[in-house]
């Protein structure tokens, strides 16, 4: 630990810093519209190689006539205005980023390599699928991949985020419940839940019941028994709840749903929990979805892009969004290399062929290429192409088939991983989570004594009391060089201070963070207003959020003459 | 395991220090009966270098060599440099939702701009901060319609991008929203302005329609909008491509715009990340779906940006928000400011031009010989439009692929009734030869010359 004691002396209004940060000059940028002067430009296109065109003629009164007032600047002052812009962030890659529910772990670089392959990024979406293989291999593989971890049967990857994926699962459990004569009318929610999960219901046409928590924080049981009725859809589920606590009645809560015909929906966000350690499919739920950029560690990027699959047991495949990707059964049958695979414990496929992924490279006519290539994009079977008669399908939830540039990083951080690591990545993001458990839960209240996984939820009761609540030490936090944890959430946590390290952090940050948490613990009781007027180090203080919200300004404007 | 920062000293220490004998005691709250005592069937570990390699492969399979006539959607326009430089920088990639203002006003300031360019460009007062694309951007602006007005139906052409409305139905469903679809003009390819007429009544929400439409003409937006206010419908215009608005005029007379804005600076990455975002006026504002930034100050009076009007959102209103969407397209929405900064006022409308003549050039060349010709005539277009063939396109296309030419997409898997019809879209990037070798091969000559 680099920390010393010695430094615990706070400037008078700045921060003490216990060595991570000091401060350093940031650059004032003004918006790009108040930057451009007209006749600059920072583009020069390719001499035109057809006759040019009479643009009045040819639209007619469809022409535009006042172009849009966008910005008239050079390439060098591009550059320098987006790179000052990003110098007043925050990110992952200065630090440790502890918002819990949001897993903000490291975002591979190879992953923005391989993701911008030509061959892969300049794809068009109704390509001939026969001009498409490379890229629906990565689809296919990507989905056995995400079925094994999550012990489930069925996939679709279309839905571009978590709340769209839970949108895509809900509309499943829908279809099914129509199919068997009654939609059914409410969707049970905890009340520790995520907002988007009530939001969803909603959407699709349920009305949502709260179900309350019990007092270790996890389903009540008697309350579960009580509530489901014939009418009840499903229960949306986090597990590990946003406590952090595995739900240890899983299966009883999974016995009571079925019992009345109810499906068991789980939210995934908390999914860096489990993998490699428990299936979701084992322990009893019926449809769920991930979030490849918490789990799978696709970059947040300011607040999107997302990417959110969705898994199913098979009785929910005939819902699936169109179009499902399918494999043609035209390819060799027997396979040739049957046998070659002794030295994995795997399953052979139903052919009686080795795993794709094991298996040597073969042409398609079934000569072997060669055998130190370990992920083939020749398998056994024929083409792969988009199926879009079903008709039992929900229907579209997005065009096109998903967001492809995810699923290109989620399988290279799969692929960078493998088994051994995935597991490992699971384990550390939970010894993390307890080591910092441990190393406050003298200094703030833990409101759940219950054993955490992934994530901790403390809470701000003995610095309330001192008049400082969890949005000061939140502030107070980031003039120590963190970003702050999640804010009051939970709900059903007064207060609630939710950190999730992730496996990202190295013992020395993870002591960093701990010595900034308790340091701002003594603060609150020697100088509280330090935490509440914090923070101190930033290029702007506190913002006027209530003006914001009465008179909003959602675009600049020109000055007016 | 290179991307963890620990030994397996470390581990036992902090283990240790936890008071736990082995990480397994850390799992014991899972019911030991789900335990999963095996590995997972997912491949082995691979070295960054094996990693590039097969993603390299994939790539290869996938064909770069070919010119391409695609669109219907997903438009390829040249990609600046700088964009990738840019976001890849990891302050902004590497960042959360600006949820904490102070250290996140690069993001804010950014999608603050983005905000602007898109008002600014749309000829509408206001836009969010992205959606998730253009198809669930529509389907939202015709929720948000319903919300606005209170009335509960939806009138859409059947010239919005076929997938589009496909998304729309799904979301419509369970929402009691019934939709009516009203065709297009045989001759003109534009929305047949008596059946939309016929179609609007005093409870009809939204009337969506999508110009430059699906197949690449541009609609009479002023005669559209004149037939939705009249009944006090809202009018949604969807734009699926964003360069048009460079030489096109703007939808000012629509009350939401729902626009893709993949053309500025995104990369077709087969269908997705692009970037939805929905405009509109300014009294609509406070039934917009997704996320917002705004313009305040500090308590020293400093410009700032925050997250704005949240109590529109899930996070706070929960079932009663305007939408469930949290995660949006943020970085993409990010590459699109760059990209507009770059092209900037002049340098839009003439790339805008560009598009203009080589699909103007396009359609004159490929409906030279006798076997082929346009579709619909008479309304302006912008760089697409639709080719009849007298020959099955399945033929032509064959003979094209062998030459190492995608061409146009075939329609009637959308429209039975356009028999033998095809869409083609020709941007900046395709080039003069390979439009006459297209021009040479559907004719059935020889491509030598």
């Amino acid at each position: 630990m680099t920390t010393s004691a010695g430094h615990s002396e706070a400037r008078s209004a700045g921060p003490h810093t216990l060595g991570k940060v000091r401060p350093h000059p940031s650059q004032n940028e003004a918006l790009l519209f108040e930057k451009s002067s007209p006749g600059k430009r920072a583009y020069k296109l390719p001499p035109l190689d057809v006759p040019t065109v009479d643009a009045a003629k040819l639209l007619g009164a469809a022409r535009r006539d006042t172009p849009g007032l966008l910005p008239e600047l050079s390439e060098i002052e591009i550059i320098r205005h987006f790179t000052r812009l990003s110098t007043w962030n925050y990110a992952i890659d200065l630090g440790m980023y502890p918002l819990g529910s949001c897993t903000m772990k490291y975002n591979p670089r190879v992953n923005e390599l391989v993701a911008r392959i030509e061959g892969l990024a300049e794809a068009h979406p109704y390509r001939p699928e026969s001009l498409a293989q490379g890229i629906l291999e990565i689809f296919d593989l990507l989905q056995r991949c995400l079925l094994d971890i999550t012990g489930m049967e069925a996939i679709t990857l279309q839905p571009a985020a978590g709340a769209h994926g839970e949108f895509t699962g809900i509309l499943l459990t829908r279809a099914w419940h129509e199919s068997q004569g009654n939609p059914r009318k409410k969707i049970l929610i905890p009340d520790s839940a995520h907002g988007t999960n009530p939001a969803t219901a909603a959407i699709v046409g349920y009305s949502v019941e709260n179900l309350k928590s019990n007092g270790d924080g996890g389903i009540d049981l008697e309350a579960l028994a009580r509530q489901v009725d014939g009418e009840t859809a499903a229960l949306m589920l986090t597990n590990p709840s946003t406590l952090g606590v595995f739900e240890s009645q899983i299966h009883k809560i999974a016995d009571i749903l079925h019992a009345k015909g109810a499906l068991l929906y789980m939210d995934g966000a908390n999914m860096n929990a489990l993998v490699g350690k428990v299936r979701p499919g084992d322990f009893g739920v019926d449809v769920m979805h991930l979030n490849l950029h918490k789990t799978f560690s696709t970059p947040h990027g300011g607040g999107g892009p997302g990417s959110g699959p969705v898994a199913c047991k098979s009785f929910l495949e005939p819902f699936l969004p169109i179009p499902v990707l399918v494999r043609d059964q035209n390819g060799p049958k027997d396979c040739p290399d049957a046998g070659d695979w002794e030295d994995t414990n795997a399953e052979p496929t139903v052919d009686g062929c080795p795993p794709l992924f094991r298996a040597p490279i073969l042409k398609p006519h079934g000569e072997r290429v060669g055998d130190t290539e370990l992920l083939p994009l020749h398998p056994f079977g024929g083409p792969l192409r988009w199926e879009y008669d079903r008709p039992q399908s929900v229907g579209r939830v997005r065009a096109f088939y998903g967001n492809t540039g995810m699923f290109i990083r989620a399988l290279a951080y799969i692929l960078a991983n493998g088994p051994d690591g995935l597991r490992q990545t699971t384990e550390d993001a939970v010894l993390n989570a307890n080591y910092i458990r441990k190393k406050l839960e003298d200094v703030y209240e833990l409101p759940y004594k219950t054993a955490s996984m992934h994530e901790v939820v403390f809470s701000d009761k003995r610095q309330a009391a001192l008049g400082v609540k969890t949005g000061d030490i939140a502030k107070r936090l980031i003039d120590y060089g963190f970003h702050p944890y999640t804010v009051s959430f939970p709900l059903i946590v007064h207060g609630a201070l939710m950190i999730e390290p992730t496996e990202s952090e190295s013992r020395e940050e993870l002591d960093l963070f701990i010595a900034a948490m308790r340091s701002i613990a003594r603060e609150v009781e020697e100088n509280p207003e330090i935490v509440k007027t914090a923070p101190h180090s930033t290029r702007v203080s506190r913002l006027d959020e209530v003006q914001a919200a009465r008179k909003p300004i959602l675009r600049w404007r020109p000055a007016t003459e | 395991m290179r991307y963890l920062p620990k030994s397996d000293e470390e581990r036992r220490q902090m283990l240790t220090e936890i008071g736990a004998k082995s990480i397994d005691d850390l799992f014991a709250s899972i019911p030991a009966e789900y335990r999963l005592e095996r590995d997972l069937t997912v491949p082995r570990q691979q070295a960054e270098s094996e990693i590039v390699e097969y993603f390299r492969a994939a790539g290869q399979k996938n064909a770069t060599d070919y010119a391409s006539f695609l669109g219907a959607g997903a438009y390829r326009h040249y990609r600046p440099v700088i964009i990738d430089a840019l976001v890849q920088r990891g302050e902004f990639l590497t960042s959360y939702t600006p949820y904490q203002a102070e250290i996140t006003q690069g993001t804010l300031q950014a999608i603050f701009e983005f905000q602007t360019m898109i008002a600014e460009l749309t000829g509408m007062d206001v836009a969010n901060a992205s959606m998730y694309d253009g198809s669930t951007g529509a389907a939202e602006a015709v929720m948000m319609a319903v919300r606005v007005t209170g009335r509960s139906k939806a009138v859409v052409a059947t010239t919005v991008h076929p997938e589009y409305r496909e998304v729309l139905a799904t979301y419509a469903k369970h929402q009691g929203l019934p939709t009516s679809f009203v065709g297009y003009d045989p001759e003109t390819g534009r929305v047949d302005l008596k059946a939309l007429a016929a179609a609007v009544s005093e409870d009809t929400a939204a009337v969506l329609i999508q110009s430059p439409n699906f197949f690449g003409i541009i609609e009479d937006i002023p005669a559209i909008a004149e037939i939705a206010h009249a009944k006090g419908a809202l009018l949604i215009v969807s734009i699926a491509e964003a360069v048009s608005l460079g030489i096109v005029r703007p939808p000012v007379e629509a009350d939401i715009v729902a626009m893709e804005a993949q053309s500025f600076g995104v990369a077709l990455s087969y269908g997705g990340p692009f970037c939805g975002v929905i405009a509109a006026k300014e009294q609509f504002v406070r039934q917009l779906p997704g996320r917002l930034a705004g313009q305040t100050v500090d308590g020293a009076g400093n410009r700032g940006f925050v997250l704005t009007l949240a109590t529109r959102e899930q996070h706070i209103r929960r079932e009663k928000a305007t939408s469930n969407i949290c995660t949006n397209q943020a970085l993409v929405a990010l590459m699109a400011t760059i990209f507009l900064a770059v092209y900037g006022k002049e340098g839009i409308r003439e790339l805008a031009e560009h598009n203009l003549a080589k699909a103007d050039y396009a359609a004159k060349t490929l409906t030279a010989h006798s076997g082929s010709k346009l579709r619909f005539s008479g309304a302006p277009r912008f760089h697409e439009f639709v080719l009849q063939t007298d020959e099955m396109p399945a033929a032509w296309s064959r003979r094209l692929l062998e030459n190492k030419i995608v061409g146009g997409i075939e329609l009637s898997r959308w429209y039975p009734e356009l028999h033998n019809c095809t869409l083609w879209c020709a941007t900046e990037v395709v080039k003069r030869e390979q439009i006459d070798i297209a021009a040479r091969v559907l004719a059935a000559q020889p491509v030598e010359a």
